[in-house]
């Protein structure tokens, strides 16, 4: 009975590992298939072609959406963490007055809906004339909420000692932050980094409203136009290579960082 | 010094303020006056009243989205819910390669919708989809899993579901850790059987994390844009336009500003009006 129940278990574990890593590997083989074969589901194709890739590179600028993908996600990633652990610090560190006032706005946007600010937000970037410009995809983000308020928490756990430690020594505010805090808090900085990095490196709303430029586009929106626009008709090898292009850096990062991705994910889930 | 001490921390603040005036306030109060306004942000802005409200309560493909979300909710979190339930269940026991198996279902939540959605649509396909030729293998019929329009909203939320069901294993996976062992041990001296146990003990143990998942996917049902963008652009016959997808379509394809906002205010309404219901839940039973 025990065994029974066990080899049950692991018959379960390991369909359901099947179900959700196959579409994945069949992704990558057919991509990798002369397209003739694609359609065929085999294990393994019988030839290997990298016309699929060839075409894409050919068909739209996939190398440099990869780099602004790469220039917004860093650049929202860096501008949330510093900005954040400021104004974390500030939260949670300092005396002012208005302090618990501006905590409550923060936690009071984190429940406000996007879709009601879409809108005018699009239209701020028409009055500011950065549609088509890297601004509109970046200086939106560098606020994060759900950063400032981990970052608080983070902070609230330091010693005191240490900050007036680092007091006697001379240290101003900006120092203290960023020479005393962020080495004591690097799983916060770890979280927080890769959240906000994956998070902007799979966003695709915001930049398909204020991007035109093809070549200001971010993976994600060059991959969704090219899907959705025609342009990879008939031809699904090089859909599907375009999505391996996509989908391969944030799992190579996965594969070698999975118990901070799987951590991050979960921490931001259960502060919400 | 003293003056230094004081203004610090507004300087450190500074930012958020500015985001937060520009981003955040400027908007909510621009969107409720766009919403009397007829505007294609070319021509000047036109008073019109009332008329964009009168007109989104007469608007079937507005209402009809509302009901396509209610529709993937329906669907999507129940689902969510049960695999992720007895995943987790699974995983909580004495299991060797726990890290593997855990691995493998939080890979689709990291991957980009964009990605899962092209990979779904073969999945997805008529005639050389592999869903249905499993389907044909076992000699049943092929279905319209895209074409059918009172199928395709559940393939939608299916898809959604395989998307994010790793996120809430792992939350479900702290859950059951949070149970003490004791209980189940009493339970085990008072001859208690599985299903009583679960019942009894890890149901209402878990019970704060089976809300926090409610709540965590009816917000992600209520942004469903890019699944249906992709896959079907609404159709077949709107059955899966998302009131996000038509939001979209009102502003930046027809620049029906004024109506667009209006529909993304009371869309906002209608989805904090449902998360402060369910929260009210939560603090009842907790």
């Amino acid at each position: 009975m025990k065994i029974f129940k066990k080899i049950s278990f692991y018959f379960f574990l390991t369909l359901g590992a099947l179900v959700f890593i196959y579409p994945f590997y069949w992704m990558v083989t057919a991509s990798l298939a002369p397209e003739n074969e694609i359609a065929n589901l085999t294990l393994l194709p019988t030839g290997l072609s990298f016309d699929a890739y060839s075409q894409m590179f050919t068909k739209i600028p996939i190398g440099r959406a990869f780099i602004n993908s790469l220039i917004v996600a860093s650049s929202i990633t860096i501008g949330v963490l510093v900005f954040g652990s400021m104004i974390g610090y500030a939260l949670s560190r300092l005396e002012f007055k208005g302090r618990n006032f501006v905590f409550y706005i923060i936690i009071f946007t984190m429940t406000l809906p996007f879709q009601i600010t879409l809108i005018p937000q699009y239209i701020i970037m028409v009055k500011f004339g950065w549609v088509d410009t890297y601004l509109a995809l970046i200086v939106p983000y560098f606020i994060n909420t759900l950063g400032i308020i981990m970052f608080r928490q983070y902070f609230k756990s330091i010693p005191q000692s240490l900050i007036d430690a680092a007091r006697l020594d001379g240290c101003g505010d900006i120092k203290i932050i960023f020479k005393i805090l962020w080495p004591n808090t690097i799983p916060a900085l770890v979280t927080i980094g890769i959240i906000t990095f994956m998070a902007s490196w799979n966003e695709v709303l915001w930049p398909l409203i204020v991007i035109r430029n093809e070549e200001l586009m971010t993976m994600p929106q060059l991959v969704t136009l090219f899907a959705v626009g025609g342009r990879a008709d008939s031809q699904l090898g090089v859909k599907l290579a375009s999505a391996v292009i996509l989908a391969l850096p944030i799992i190579v990062a996965y594969i070698f960082f999975q118990k901070y991705f799987i951590q991050s994910m979960a921490s931001s889930g259960m502060k919400d | 010094m003293k003056l230094k001490q004081k203004i610090v921390p507004y300087l450190l603040i500074s930012p958020y303020i500015l985001h937060f005036s520009l981003f955040v306030a400027f908007p909510v109060v621009f969107s409720i006056v766009l919403t009397f306004h007829k505007w294609n942000i070319i021509a000047p802005m036109e008073y019109t009243g009332f008329s964009n409200y009168v007109r989104l309560f007469k608007d079937a493909v507005f209402l009809k989205s509302l009901g396509n979300t209610l529709i993937f909710l329906v669907i999507h979190i129940p689902l969510q819910i049960i695999v992720a339930l007895v995943l987790a269940q699974i995983l909580n026991q004495n299991i060797k390669f726990r890290g593997f198996f855990r691995a493998a279902f939080f890979l689709p939540v990291i991957v980009s919708g964009v990605v899962v959605t092209i990979l779904w649509e073969q999945l997805y396909g008529f005639d050389t989809g592999l869903l249905n030729r499993m389907l044909v293998s076992v000699g049943m019929n092929k279905v319209g899993w895209l074409t059918d329009p009172n199928v395709a909203m559940s393939s939608i939320a299916l898809m959604a579901t395989w998307k994010n069901v790793g996120l809430y294993i792992i939350l479900f996976l702290v859950g059951l850790q949070t149970v003490p062992t004791q209980y189940y041990e009493a339970a085990d001296m008072e001859g208690a059987n599985r299903w009583q146990k679960f019942f009894k003990i890890t149901l209402p143990m878990i019970n704060p994390t089976i809300f926090m998942v409610v709540i965590l996917s009816t917000i992600g049902g209520f942004s469903l844009f890019i699944e249906p963008y992709v896959m079907t652009g609404g159709g077949p016959l709107n059955s899966t336009i998302s009131a996000v997808l038509y939001i979209y379509k009102q502003g930046f394809f027809y620049y029906h500003m004024g109506y667009s906002a209006t529909l993304g205010l009371f869309f906002a309404l209608i989805i904090l009006l449902v998360v402060v219901i369910q929260k009210r839940f939560v603090e009842r039973d907790v």
